[in-house]
């Protein structure tokens, strides 16, 4: 047998040959159940969004844009939407207040807990604190709620009444009257710490997984352990850190009860973040369903639809910087 | 003395120092380079290496050599206390750098490790670093202040031999360079602590062979006025750029020194028929 020559094409192409590829049973049944379940997930996903539109629709066609920019919350005579008058204003610029602070107060204990069980502790002891840590953000909303009510306010009070005595000259701790009860500080307190668990537990993960021989090259480069965190495994963790922290922020803005108890709603968009008023879209709807008519109703299903995109927006965003910076640190 | 018959020792001063009994030279100690005293390690009651006596003398290129596993490397990170890292690992033994012991209770570990610097087998830059950031990287994480900082930047990658290759991208991450690239960075970021002694773990094992020669070219320079110790496993790297070699070897037990010397004298007239079989390439 001889091998024969290939002989080059000389005019036309010869047409490609398309992936052909017989897949089995198995492999079949397995995609099937695959797919409809991500369908399934997609599928909820919209029918929750048609359903707040359907039902808040004749608000936003009724009120428009002033839907977002009123804080007047007035149900008239509660059967139909003339006469009345709804706004969500004070409430949405109170959620994000909150969340944020929320945010800003739990990120140092995000940092160091994650740092520290990491890389101060030794193995037998991080096993425990970890496993508490988990338990910790099993913990049902209603029990930071009632805890911050109860034992958290009548001390953060106090703490908010120096604040104000020492740094009330920055607007945002100015107060008109002095009561610092059921503020949006103390609500993001709560919070905060509501939050702490789960950040850090998505950030320590992160952490742990920072590479071996960098952290080496920086201790003998003369590095102190936190000279070596800071060179590599900070850098390194800082997807995992904006991941986790936007875990939170997702929980801190859809929160409802831990919120509805230690928060005392407003209808007036404010900032003064130590006086005992804010505003909160899960919280009103919360607050306001069960005794609500029909128009009021609607205007609820309209905040629903405000508050879902909100959250939307937010994961989207942080989706976005979670994949930037993950690039950064490659 | 406490050292048995088959830790011989390198001396620069008495090429012929080397036959049989003990050489450690006593009137080296306290002099200039580093010396090793009786280096044990465990790893748990995994017993390491035995009965270590080095030395090595200042602006000198020593290879380690021997076949893998036989504790190269821990010999190495002991010489500035990386191995206490490793969970489990013990040492017995002194070293000291100019005469003075690195494991005494008064000694900053940060502090000696500015004066005894490393460089590992895989090339680690900071990949969330510039160059210019890695190379002063060391200066930053142990507080150091310097004038000016473009001059120290141009010194130590010259000497790194990586100037050349790099000047008009300083700004870039330093992950974005080549395998032999990223090694000589390392080396610059060592030197920019200006260390005494230089150690290096198979610095070219993960480098192609235009790189090697380059980094073998840097070391070379490096040992006018530094204590380089280089582990390989490549006989003519040994043979290219060091002034002493030690042969370490382990047979089922804790690794040992069967002989240090001059290169020239491992290579061509070793005293104990085993080192002549490593370096001849009939085992390890
Ligand atoms: N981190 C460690 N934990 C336990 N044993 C180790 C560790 N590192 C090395 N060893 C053991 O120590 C011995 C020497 O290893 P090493 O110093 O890496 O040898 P070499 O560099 O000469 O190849 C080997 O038997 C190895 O299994
Ligand atoms: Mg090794």
């Amino acid at each position: 047998m001889s091998i024969a020559t290939v002989e080059k094409p000389t005019a036309a192409e010869p047409p490609r040959r398309s992936i052909t590829n017989q897949r089995n049973a198995s492999d079949k049944r397995f995609r099937a159940v695959v797919t409809s379940g991500a369908m399934f997930a997609f599928v909820v996903l919209a029918l929750i969004a048609g359903f707040l539109l359907f039902r808040g629709y004749e608000v936003f066609r009724e009120f428009g844009f002033g839907f977002l920019t009123s804080s007047t919350w007035d149900s008239g005579t509660g059967e139909s939407l003339q006469g009345a008058s709804y706004g969500v204003a004070a409430m949405l610029v109170g959620s994000i207040i909150v969340a944020l602070m929320a945010m800003i107060i739990a990120l140092p204990f995000v940092i160091g807990t994650s740092l520290f069980l990491e890389y101060y502790i030794g193995k037998k002891i991080r096993a425990v604190l970890v496993s508490i840590l988990d338990l910790m953000a099993a913990i049902p909303s209603i029990i930071y709620g009632l805890w911050g009510y109860l034992v958290l306010m009548p001390h953060a009070a106090g703490w908010a009444s120096t604040i104000n005595k020492y740094f009330g000259w920055i607007p945002i701790f100015k107060v008109d009257v002095k009561n610092f009860d059921a503020s949006p500080f103390i609500s993001a307190l709560v919070l905060g710490l509501m939050i702490i668990p789960i950040a850090s537990s998505v950030t320590r993960e992160v952490y742990s997984r920072a590479p071996q021989d960098q952290i080496s090259a920086a201790y003998a480069l003369g590095g102190s352990r936190w000279g070596a965190l800071k060179a590599v495994v900070l850098p390194f963790g800082r997807s995992g850190l904006i991941g986790g922290m936007l875990l939170g922020l997702g929980r801190a803005l859809g929160e409802t009860v831990a919120v509805l108890l230690t928060l005392n709603l407003v209808f007036k968009v404010k900032f003064q973040v130590l006086a005992s008023a804010g505003g909160n879209v899960a919280s009103l709807i919360a607050s306001r369903f069960g005794e609500a008519g029909p128009s009021e109703i609607k205007a609820l299903m309209a905040a629903g639809l405000v508050l879902f995109t909100l959250t939307l927006l937010v994961n989207f965003g942080a989706s976005i910087i979670v994949s930037r910076s993950a690039k950064v640190s490659q | 003395m406490e050292n048995d018959d088959i830790n011989l020792v390198v001396n620069a001063t008495n090429t012929n120092a080397v036959t049989g009994g003990n050489v450690l030279d006593e009137g080296r100690v306290g002099t200039n380079g580093l010396q090793t005293k009786g280096i044990h390690v465990w790893f748990g009651k995994h017993h390491v290496l035995e009965d270590i006596s080095l030395d090595f003398p200042a602006n000198s290129v020593t290879g380690l050599i021997g076949p893998s596993g036989c504790g190269k490397s821990t010999f190495l990170r002991v010489l500035n206390r990386m191995h206490e890292f490793i969970p489990g690992a013990a040492m017995a033994g002194e070293v000291f750098l100019d005469g003075e012991e690195i494991y005494g209770p008064k000694v900053d570990v940060t502090a000696m490790r500015l004066k005894v610097g490393m460089v590992f087998q895989k090339p680690n830059p900071f990949p969330s670093m510039t160059i210019a950031e890695n190379v002063l990287a060391g200066l930053k994480l142990a507080n150091i202040k310097v004038q000016d900082k473009d001059s120290l930047l141009e010194e130590c990658l010259t000497r790194a031999g990586l100037w050349k290759e790099v000047k008009d991208r300083l700004k870039l991450s330093g992950s974005s360079l080549s395998g032999g690239q990223q090694q000589r960075l390392c080396i610059a970021r060592a030197l920019a602590v200006k260390p005494k002694v230089l150690l290096m773990d198979e610095p070219c094992s993960a480098l192609d062979p235009a790189s090697t020669l380059k980094v073998e070219e840097t070391i070379v320079q490096l040992s006018a006025d530094m204590t380089i110790v280089v582990v390989t496993h490549n006989m003519q790297q040994a043979a290219r750029v060091s002034d002493f070699c030690a042969f370490f070897l382990s047979d089922g037990g804790p690794g040992q020194v069967v002989e240090a010397d001059r290169t020239a004298v491992i290579f061509s007239s070793p005293s104990d028929q085993r080192t002549a079989d490593y370096v001849q390439g009939r085992f390890g």
